[in-house]
């Protein structure tokens, strides 16, 4: 049995022009997140494997079972899957606790409990509350307990957290990164916001104009593909690291990752405990040989693989090698000139600062 | 004063046939009118158009041209008279149950209007959420759909019965003065008016406009009620 899901749609806008045209096999594991600017088609695909849109050229397998192929068609609510969207789909003639029952009662034989979904997301105290009554980010929660309650084989999430204010949104975002850590059902999401996908997404899929660009390893992506919401001051790189050791004296942790050692701030992490990092571009700088004199905790010496120029002309950014690991750095053109700088050479990257993001 | 002294018999006989006629059309109505709105809401048809015009016709069309046409087709070689011969059961003309069909076309736009309104505000998004939950077309249906459509599915009766009652160029032209079959309150009106009984026939009016009256403003509460959802959509 195939161990993937396989997804290939051909949906025509008009003659000329296509709102989806993919061929796709994603992991049946982890998170995938679907990646792109708007209008990239990526609802339109989730939608495609929901059952909610029909491609009239297509076909879908998950792992072995086939939702479409020619005329056969899988009508969606015989999919085992559950869907999450964009804004809020509570019924807004039920309460919370008949909107998850309404899930309970539908739901394969073998899911989660209520008590266990409610305390995942914290929804005891909102149980008798009208969707009228909820906050956006509450209204969410909800749903993301309702699409759990129904026991999926595949959880779909569209833009969860896009209508939701940035408070809101940290507010959830927990309950989301646990949900993709202790979940082992394969979750696609999809976003537009890097910050979003590097917290949560093992996978990505890189979208554009009804088409995928390209997809691979989170860390490969970002490396490659430069990625960035809205502004290029996101664009980054991830780490994963962890935690070897903590000094107590100066409240630092020495984190290990593929490639060298890290000092960031002491959180109460507990030694061997593993940390995923995102270190923007625009927080490394580079040196040509080791400072002594530097204020920089991490300097890391690396090797330059690829230099390539930012759109605006003044800006060029950096691939680096660790080890094993890669990062990216941005620089001015004029630095790059003055120190020299070439494919191939050894330099010091001063990581300015570390984000451990889960 | 008391109602058996307020109405004569023949009265309350003309008001007990109204409200039976108005309540069996609207029951009628429901049942048909709910697919038909639903069909009208999301089918892309070419023939949606030309149905929904057809379906909205008796809210332009003079009662009695519609009654006229009705009288030929229930006539002796009309197809609905024909049908009903090779049944093998009475006319329709002149009888209560052609009243029944008549109402039928000529309230039909009253309860399609209100219900189809609701369905569109409604939208495709919960019925989309309830397939994502496994809910199939009929549960869908049942457990979604007409439940946010409640406001409307009331609108719909109430205006359905509301205008059953008031029919009267359709009556006369299909139903004649038949009492206690097609006698209803507004031919039973204006015999009294024709009659120059003009006692009786200010009770009758009276008790129209008080009905009407009190129709209207349950709807104005409904419509409070139901905030976005429109109750009257023409």
């Amino acid at each position: 049995m195939s161990e993937h899901i396989h997804a290939r749609f051909c949906l025509p806008f008009s003659k000329s022009d296509f709102q989806l045209d993919v061929d796709l096999r994603l992991p049946r594991q982890g998170v995938t997140a679907i990646f792109g600017p708007s209008g990239s088609g990526k609802t339109t695909l989730l939608r495609c494997i929901a059952g909610l849109q029909h491609s009239p050229v297509g076909e879908l397998y998950f792992g072995g079972d086939c939702w479409q192929r020619g005329r056969h068609r899988v009508p969606c609510h015989r999919r085992p899957i559950a869907y999450v969207f964009q804004e809020a789909s509570l019924f807004p003639h039920l309460n919370v606790a008949q909107n998850l029952r309404y899930a309970l009662r539908r739901a394969a034989a073998d899911g989660p409990s209520l008590a266990e979904v409610c305390e995942l997301l914290a929804l005891d105290a909102l149980m008798e509350r009208r969707p009228d009554r909820l906050s956006g980010g509450e209204r969410q929660r909800v749903a993301i307990a309702r699409a759990l309650l129904i026991a999926p084989r595949l959880l779909l999430m569209d833009e969860p957290l896009s209508g939701l204010d940035p408070a809101r949104k940290a507010e959830i975002l927990p309950f989301l990164e646990q949900l993709c850590r202790q979940s082992n059902i394969p979750i696609l999401y999809v976003s537009h916001s890097v910050d979003e996908v590097c917290r949560l997404a093992d996978h990505l899929v890189v979208m554009n104009d009804g088409r995928v660009i390209d997809q691979g390893p989170l860390e490969k992506m970002l490396i490659d593909r430069h990625l960035s919401s809205d502004s290029d001051s996101d664009v980054s790189a991830l780490l994963r690291a962890e935690v070897e050791e903590i000094d107590t004296q100066w409240q630092l942790a020495r984190l290990a990752f593929d490639g060298g050692h890290l000092w960031v701030r002491s959180n109460g992490e507990s030694i061997g405990s593993e940390l995923r990092l995102r270190i923007r571009a625009q927080d490394i700088s580079i040196t040509l040989s080791a400072p002594s004199d530097s204020s920089i905790l991490n300097i890391l010496p690396s090797s330059i693989v690829a230099i390539s120029d930012e759109p605006g002309g003044a800006m060029q950014l950096l691939q680096l090698a660790i080890g094993n690991s890669q990062l990216l750095a941005r620089l001015t053109r004029r630095s790059v000139h003055q120190l020299g700088l070439r494919v191939g050479m050894p330099v010091y990257a001063q990581l300015k600062s570390v984000a451990i993001i889960r | 004063m008391s109602t058996a002294a307020f109405l004569d018999a023949a009265d309350l006989n003309a008001l007990w046939l109204t409200i039976k006629l108005a309540g069996v059309v609207v029951a009628l109505l429901l049942v048909i009118s709910t697919p038909l709105a639903w069909w009208l809401c999301r089918s892309r048809s070419r023939w949606r158009r030309p149905v929904a015009a057809v379906i909205t016709l008796p809210l332009v069309l003079p009662p009695t041209v519609l009654g006229f046409y009705l009288l030929l087709a229930m006539g002796p070689t009309g197809p609905l008279g024909r049908l009903t011969t090779a049944l093998g059961v009475d006319s329709l003309a002149f009888s209560f149950s052609g009243l029944v069909v008549g109402s039928l076309f000529y309230s039909l736009p009253f309860v399609v209007q209100p219900l189809q309104n609701a369905m569109e505000a409604v939208g495709q998004r919960p019925l989309e959420v309830a397939a994502t939950l496994r809910a199939g077309p009929i549960d869908r249906f049942f457990t979604v759909l007409l439940p946010l459509c409640r406001s409307g599915l009331i609108s719909a009766a109430v205006l359905g019965f509301a205008h059953t009652l008031g029919e009267f160029g359709v009556v006369l032209m299909i139903g004649g003065n038949i009492p206690g079959e097609t006698q209803v309150l507004s031919v039973q009106l204006y015999e009294h008016v024709e009659a120059l009984d003009y006692d009786r026939a200010h009770r009758l009016a009276a008790l129209m406009l008080l009905i009407s009256f009190a129709t209207m403003l349950l709807l104005q509460w409904l419509r409070r009620d139901g905030r976005s959802q429109k109750v009257l959509g023409f």
